[in-house]
């Protein structure tokens, strides 16, 4: 296992290297932030001395060079924009992301995993074919509209909760988070909930399937015949084994509702690393993109590895040393 | 010149607006600050808030006219010395009062901001010295006669030299920002809120709020449902495409004001070839649009009224100069050019294109209100009088560096821009769009189309040099009148702003874009 994941790591330095390279030449490729940054009184002293400062005078390769440098030093750059360090930046906003992440997870794993398994397990069943129809809704309709909706709905016309933003954050043994004050939840439930829509509906569709499935495999039959309670037979062999391509998805999907929540969080105006990227992205602001993504591919490589991890302990057939991965 | 118009039902304001009365107040804007440093970044987004904190020596009102600020009293001396008489009495939020030592120490902060990724040093170039004659009186040597000094005055903000190494993080956590404005700092936390407090004790009267709080949400229809669902209570960038449904929400007022931003053409007017002009088969053909007439007749084939009832759904006003009128320096003699598709065909034909030619228009479609179908208006417009006119649009991240090109010039024939004058006069997009280019001065350095004319800079060289107000206006005058009728450049229209809030409050417009709780009458 160690092995394994020494492996992994090596792997992601690579990774990380490639993605570097690319996103360097890709905004490079763009355009030159000073043109949108600087004043338009400014002189062409002024640009030139601009354009010098942030090191943008000197070729692709060699800015490219002095980034790989300071990396191996630990920094980042420091945000054309605000002037402060790049990764500074991101992790500040990292809380606020990570929030909404685990709140639409959790949603849509206690919310999509019952819904599916009820649904795999009454196929025909009217409350199934429901759930079934609405997990469509889930998946095609558009987030942005969608997350409107849910503001004019709950925010505008009924007034229950607030249209967007964070709310004040509560502390609960020394951790500050929006899950402890009442004002931190109401703001985060319509973020959240337009987040968890497409997934609860992904859970859904992947139980379903997997549980029709297995229901019909011999070891199933057999526990049955056993006169095991249908309770045991689900709550133990089904769900134990629909497990693994559940924790697969959840795995990757978390990893994408991080990395991508720039939609919800700017319908939202919502405080998170998706809103920065975005804003960044648009002002050229090419050190903050590139710790943005550093963050964000570390974190896919985690989440890899605790998925893998986590398979070894849910099916005792893998061996995670073995795999030449 | 203001124009303000009651949207909401004024019965109805009037009924509530008597028993609402407001303590606290919270501004939803469009962009995020990058800084509480007021001498950080030079975007009107910072400026709109840092300028509640701190004062300038001179202020620019709701219409950028310059008015009092920390300086009571001010004029030149000589040519190129000009003495301000500062405002007794003024304190800082944390008690200190403010002497000329401040002011001084504000100037000289300007060029040094480390990481500054647009410096206010321009204003600050035309000083050569400053003598600080008592605590209240300060003599400003410019190099040569500068009579744009009190202007750029009014763009610096004055802070406390008692923190004198203060760096912008400790201006973005707090302790520095220190100003002798209407509102006091009270938190910052980035991408999520500014929270300002009333200072009582400002020198021209306790502000109307009690706090203000600042809320930066980009997206227009989420800026626009946060006001219907009461989350804030003014909106900056109303998008016009909501402007006819909230205009029958009893709930909402409304008001528009016509900002200093003209939205324009650059046309590519001094190479003998223009990248994208092509004759009627595609073949390369010498640039028409060096010939005067080929560029007056682009001018009187865009019907500007239908561009501003039709795309702008009348939420603008129709340009024929490059800033509106009431503006220091604008010509009263020069008309919005007529609509004459005829004219511009028989024109064309004189210029020896009677078949017209191939032109592709570039346009940014991120930038200005309705950017992208602006331009496919006038694409439209230029094709019915026979030039084939293409539309390319692109985010402002990758066009305005395209645009500007490189010294060759820039990499586009026709391209839509605007320019808001910060000055608040003619002299600033004069300068910038139809000077000759010179990197040395400085002058025409967003000439993107390459106008150059020697009667126009001769004109406009002598208005800079000239102190005297009522001369400096004429020569301004006078210079656009020459731009404009060589067609240095085409204006289209010049832009109006829309402020949203909720009914009981009422937003006084500011040419400036600004959103200011100052603004913000209650009704």
């Amino acid at each position: 296992m160690t092995v394994f994941i020494i492996r992994r790591l090596l792997q992601s330095v690579l990774v990380v290297a490639v993605m570097t390279l690319l996103v360097f030449a890709g905004v490079y490729a763009i355009g030159n932030p000073v043109e949108i940054l600087i004043s338009q009184d400014a002189t062409e002293a002024e640009r030139a001395a601009a354009i010098a400062r942030l090191g943008l005078d000197k070729s692709l390769p060699e800015q490219y060079l002095a980034f790989l440098g300071n990396l191996v030093k630990g920094d980042l750059g420091t945000s054309f924009v605000f002037g402060e360090p790049a990764l500074q930046l991101v992790l500040q906003r990292f809380p606020a992301t990570m929030e909404l992440a685990i709140c639409a997870m959790m949603m849509s794993i206690f919310i999509g995993v019952p819904l599916g398994l009820y649904a795999g397990l009454r196929p025909e069943s009217i409350a199934g074919r429901t759930i079934m129809t609405g997990s469509i809704f889930g998946f095609s309709l558009p987030n942005f509209w969608q997350g409107l909706m849910l503001i004019m709905l709950f925010a505008v016309i009924l007034q229950w909760l607030p249209a967007g933003g964070r709310g004040v954050r509560g502390e609960f043994l020394g951790i500050e988070s929006s899950f402890f004050s009442w004002d931190g939840i109401s703001h985060l439930i319509l973020p959240a909930i337009n987040l968890a829509l497409f997934k609860t509906s992904l859970v859904i569709r992947l139980t379903r399937a997997s549980v029709r499935e297995t229901i019909n495999l011999d070891y199933v039959k057999f526990a049955r015949a056993k006169g095991l309670r249908p309770r045991r037979v689900i709550g133990l062999h089904v769900l134990k084994n629909i497990m693994i391509p559940l924790v697969t998805i959840i795995g990757l999907e978390f990893g994408s509702v991080i990395a991508f929540a720039v939609v919800t969080e700017t319908v939202f105006a919502w405080p998170g690393m998706g809103k920065l990227i975005i804003d960044s992205i648009f002002q050229l602001d090419r050190p903050v993109i590139v710790a943005y993504l550093i963050v964000i591919v570390c974190l896919f490589i985690t989440i890899n590895l605790v998925v893998d991890i986590l398979y070894a302990i849910l099916d005792p057939r893998v061996r995670l040393a073995d795999q030449k991965a | 010149m203001l124009k303000t118009l009651s949207t909401a039902s004024f019965a109805v304001a009037m009924v509530i607006g008597a028993t609402a009365y407001a303590e606290d107040i919270t501004i939803a804007v469009a962009s995020e600050v990058t800084a509480m440093d007021p001498h950080y970044h030079n975007t009107g987004n910072n400026n709109q808030i840092v300028g509640l904190i701190y004062d300038r020596m001179l202020h620019q009102d709701s219409n950028q006219q310059l008015g009092p600020g920390l300086a009571v009293e001010w004029g030149p001396i000589a040519d190129d010395v000009w003495e301000f008489k500062l405002r007794e009495g003024v304190t800082f939020h944390d008690g200190s009062a403010l002497t000329a030592e401040d002011i001084v120490f504000s100037y000289e902060r300007v060029p040094n901001v480390p990481n500054s990724p647009s410096s206010f040093a321009t204003y600050t170039a035309g000083i050569a010295e400053i003598t600080v004659v008592d605590d209240y009186t300060l003599q400003f040597k410019t190099n040569g006669p500068y009579p744009l000094l009190p202007i750029d005055l009014s763009t610096i903000q004055i802070v406390s030299s008692e923190n004198p190494d203060a760096t912008t993080e400790d201006y973005n956590a707090g302790p520095a920002s220190v100003g002798t404005g209407p509102y006091k700092f009270v938190s910052y936390t980035p991408g999520e809120s500014i929270i300002l407090e009333a200072n009582a004790d400002y020198w021209g009267g306790a502000p109307e709020f009690d706090t203000v709080t600042y809320r930066p949400i980009s997206s227009d229809a989420a800026r626009v449902a946060a006001l219907l669902a009461g989350d804030v209570d003014v909106i900056s960038g109303v998008p016009t495409s909501d402007i006819a449904t909230l205009e029958g929400n009893p709930d909402i007022v409304l008001s528009q004001g016509v900002s200093n931003r003209v939205i324009y053409l650059h046309v590519d007017s001094r190479r003998v070839y223009s990248p994208y002009i092509t004759d009627n088969d595609g073949n390369q053909m010498f640039n028409p649009l060096q010939d005067v007439n080929v560029r007056k007749a682009i001018s009187m084939a865009i019907d500007r009224d239908t561009i501003v009832e039709e795309v702008m759904e009348g939420i603008a006003i129709p340009a024929g100069q490059v800033l509106p009128e009431g503006f220091f320096g604008v010509s009263e003699n020069i008309e919005v050019p007529e609509y004459d598709p005829e004219g511009a065909r028989e024109l064309l034909a004189e210029a020896g294109y009677p078949d017209g030619f191939r032109l592709t228009i570039h346009g940014p479609n991120d930038r200005y209100i309705n950017d992208e179908q602006i331009a496919q208006a006038i694409a439209q417009m230029l094709t019915r009088v026979g030039i084939q006119t293409e539309v390319e649009t692109m985010p402002r991240s990758v066009y305005f560096g395209r645009a500007s090109g490189d010294d060759e010039g820039s990499e586009f024939s026709l391209m839509l821009v605007g320019w808001g004058s910060g000055t608040g006069e003619a002299s600033s997009p004069l300068r910038a769009l139809l000077h000759t280019r010179d990197d040395d001065s400085g002058l025409g350095r967003t000439n993107r189309g390459r106008y150059s004319s020697a009667p126009f800079d001769a004109t406009l060289q002598l208005a800079l040099n000239t102190v005297d107000d009522d001369m400096r206006q004429a020569l301004l005058a006078r210079a656009t009148e020459i731009a404009m009728r060589e067609v240095g450049l085409i204006p289209t229209h010049f832009q109006v702003n829309t402020w949203g809030s909720r009914v009981g409050l009422r937003y006084m417009p500011r040419t400036d874009e600004y959103t200011r709780p100052t603004n913000v009458v209650i009704e």
